[in-house]
């Protein structure tokens, strides 16, 4: 397991607590400048590893950044204190920005994505929850994060705790029966400390999700399974923390944060082959500049 | 019912898991138990009477079950996941290696009716590749125990044990075949009758057959030395190599597939450390046809007579 980061932790505690009194849009600037150096960052690691999912990286970063930094109860010294709230990253493919964002939080030295995908390197292509400090379960093939999350809630449940549960969803991996499985426990259990975010961008690996196999009408699937759900602007710092500190009332709460592919980068955003291509270093440079915060 | 060679009171090991489970949960309030509607298959009913508020039921969801388990154990909590081992292991491999075994939560599979229990229901109730999948499960310990106290040992094993386990609970009777203040360790084996001319090693509802074809042979003057090994994995390699080295060779018997189970386990050790005669009794990579448990167990060789043979064989090729 990665030791914590000291410095870093504290960072994040600082900025932790400037942000927790302020309303969403005063705390989104913030927010958006740490996806900035979130984003670059991960273009760096995966540019150096030459392995990555830029695109659906980019596309759940502002959802990550906006958890760790605005929304959940979690300490980086302490990664595994009982009351911590949850985060599954069920899309494990998009490790790298998982990873980032922990670094920049503290839970681990930034100069450890230099490893990414390097031998023995604890940042493997998908994380594991047994090397990585904030990784709460192991992910990497789809459909399998949220009905973890759905235990983790349903402990918390039992324990009569009020710590919440947020699990991340790529939308293509909505194709996966598990997680209607999940859903239905969920909404069965009256889980509303139970958060399911759905990152919409629209694409999976080979093709749009409408074109491989037809997600919508998704609000209303979700609706049906007995969830309420939120609909946001997944890049818009403001509504992603509002719609997250708002409380779930007798209900699981899903929400559908609409994203783009590759955000952020101009020749990336909403093109396929950005699931897992890796940019040159004229790309590279290119990228950089778009994403100065 | 099952019929062994002798008369023999047999004892249900289903009874023995599910009062364990009450009394650990008396003691212990993070023991939970999950399950796909199988509360009643699961012997579960008394403990949700006892525990409605612990007894997870996720309805007919195997991905589901398993990765709530992963979930429940992430918060503290230890979570007995019980359904028919076939459902259990089939439809939720993944989730067994991934949220489970990768992530090495404590999470106590109970695969329920394993084997050829469900005997007439046909091949897709029947869980005999279960042993050969979970073996090749990294960090994933796998006990098969043979009689209800070892069935006690397991859950109350497990319950303790920091991380994943599989229990294969089986559904017909047995006979008790554990000495009262036997060990339950993983790879620590339990020699139930010495001898040095063969060895009989065997799992679960196969042990107390292995030690009926101990006693034909003991009639014949062919000492047979019995080992319940209980953890095809982690496999109890120093006793077996020494049977392999000490006596004329081996039969192993597991109700299970002979591909990746016991046998396979027991032919890898010795083959690599100890070369030794073998003969490895269990259902051939092949799809049963339709039958009661006994028939089947009688069809594919799985009999105090069949073990006896192969011990017989085996010491009659003897190179002494």
């Amino acid at each position: 397991m990665l030791p914590a980061d000291p410095a870093g932790a504290r960072r994040f505690v600082a900025l932790r607590a400037r942000l927790a009194p302020l309303a969403p849009a005063q705390a989104a600037p913030a927010l958006r400048e740490l996806a900035s150096h979130v984003r670059r960052d991960d273009l760096k690691m995966v540019y150096r590893a030459r392995l990555g999912h830029l695109g659906g990286d980019f596309s759940v970063t502002d959802i990550l950044v906006t958890l760790y930094a605005a929304v959940l109860n979690v300490d980086p010294m302490r990664p595994l204190l009982a009351e911590r709230d949850r985060l599954v990253l069920s899309k494990g493919h998009t490790a790298g920005a998982l990873y980032t964002t922990l670094a920049h939080c503290g839970f681990f030295a930034r100069q450890e994505l230099d490893t990414f995908a390097a031998p023995q390197s604890a940042l493997n292509g998908h994380p594991s929850r047994t090397k990585v400090p904030g990784v709460e379960t192991s992910t990497g093939p789809l459909g399998h994060g949220f009905p973890v999350a759905v235990g983790m809630a349903l402990a918390a449940r039992l324990q009569g705790s009020p710590r919440r549960t947020f699990v991340v969803l790529g939308d293509g991996e909505l194709q996966e029966g598990s997680n209607w499985e999940a859903a239905m426990t969920a909404s069965h259990y009256g889980l509303s400390s139970l958060f399911a975010v759905v990152d919409r961008n629209q694409l999976q690996q080979g093709a749009r999700t409408e074109e491989t196999k037809q997600l919508e009408p998704l609000a209303d699937k979700w609706a049906s399974f007995g969830w309420e759900v939120r609909d946001v602007d997944g890049h818009d710092h403001a509504q992603l923390l509002d719609t997250f500190r708002r409380p779930g009332t007798a209900r699981p709460v899903a929400v559908i944060a609409r994203t783009v592919k590759g955000k952020g980068v101009s020749f990336m955003e909403d093109r396929v082959e950005w699931h897992h291509k890796v940019p040159t270093a004229e790309q590279v440079h290119g990228a950089l500049k778009e994403l100065s915060p | 019912m099952i019929q062994t060679t002798q008369a023999t009171t047999l004892h249900d090991c289903r009874k023995a898991f599910a009062e364990t489970l009450i009394a650990l949960a008396r003691e212990d309030d993070r023991i939970v138990a999950v399950c796909n509607d199988s509360v009643g298959s699961s012997n579960l009913t008394a403990f949700r009477a006892e525990f409605p508020d612990r007894m997870i039921n996720v309805g007919i969801a195997e991905q589901d079950l398993v990765g709530v388990g992963a979930g429940l154990a992430n918060g503290g909590l230890i979570p007995f996941v019980s359904a028919a081992a076939p459902f259990l292991t089939g439809r939720a491999l993944e989730q067994i290696k991934v949220d489970v075994a990768y992530s090495q939560a404590h999470v106590v599979l109970c695969g329920q009716s394993p084997g050829m229990a469900y005997g007439e229901l046909g091949p897709t109730h029947h869980s005999i590749e279960d042993l050969s999948w979970l073996r090749a499960v990294a960090g994933l310990p796998v006990a098969v125990p043979a009689d209800p106290a070892q069935t006690v040992a397991a859950v109350r094993w497990a319950a303790a044990h920091p991380g994943p386990s599989y229990l294969r609970i089986a559904r017909f009777p047995v006979p008790d075949v554990t000495p009262p203040g036997s060990p339950f360790q993983p790879g620590q084996a339990i020699q139930l009758t010495d001898g040095n001319d063969v060895t009989i090693v065997a799992v679960g509802t196969m042990v107390s057959r292995a030690l009926a074809a101990a006693e034909m042979l003991r009639d014949e003057g062919i000492q047979a030395r019995v080992l319940n090994v209980t953890f095809v994995e982690p496999l109890d390699t120093d006793t077996i190599l020494a049977a392999a080295a000490q006596t004329a060779g081996i039969v192993t018997a597991e109700e299970a597939t002979t591909t990746g189970g016991l046998g396979a386990a027991v032919a890898s050790l010795t083959a690599q450390h100890r070369p030794a005669p073998l003969r490895i009794l269990g259902v051939p990579r092949s799809f049963a046809p339709t039958g009661s448990t006994e028939f089947l167990l009688e069809h594919f060789g799985l009999t105090a007579g069949h073990i006896a043979a192969a011990a017989r064989d085996i010491v009659a090729h003897a190179v002494r």
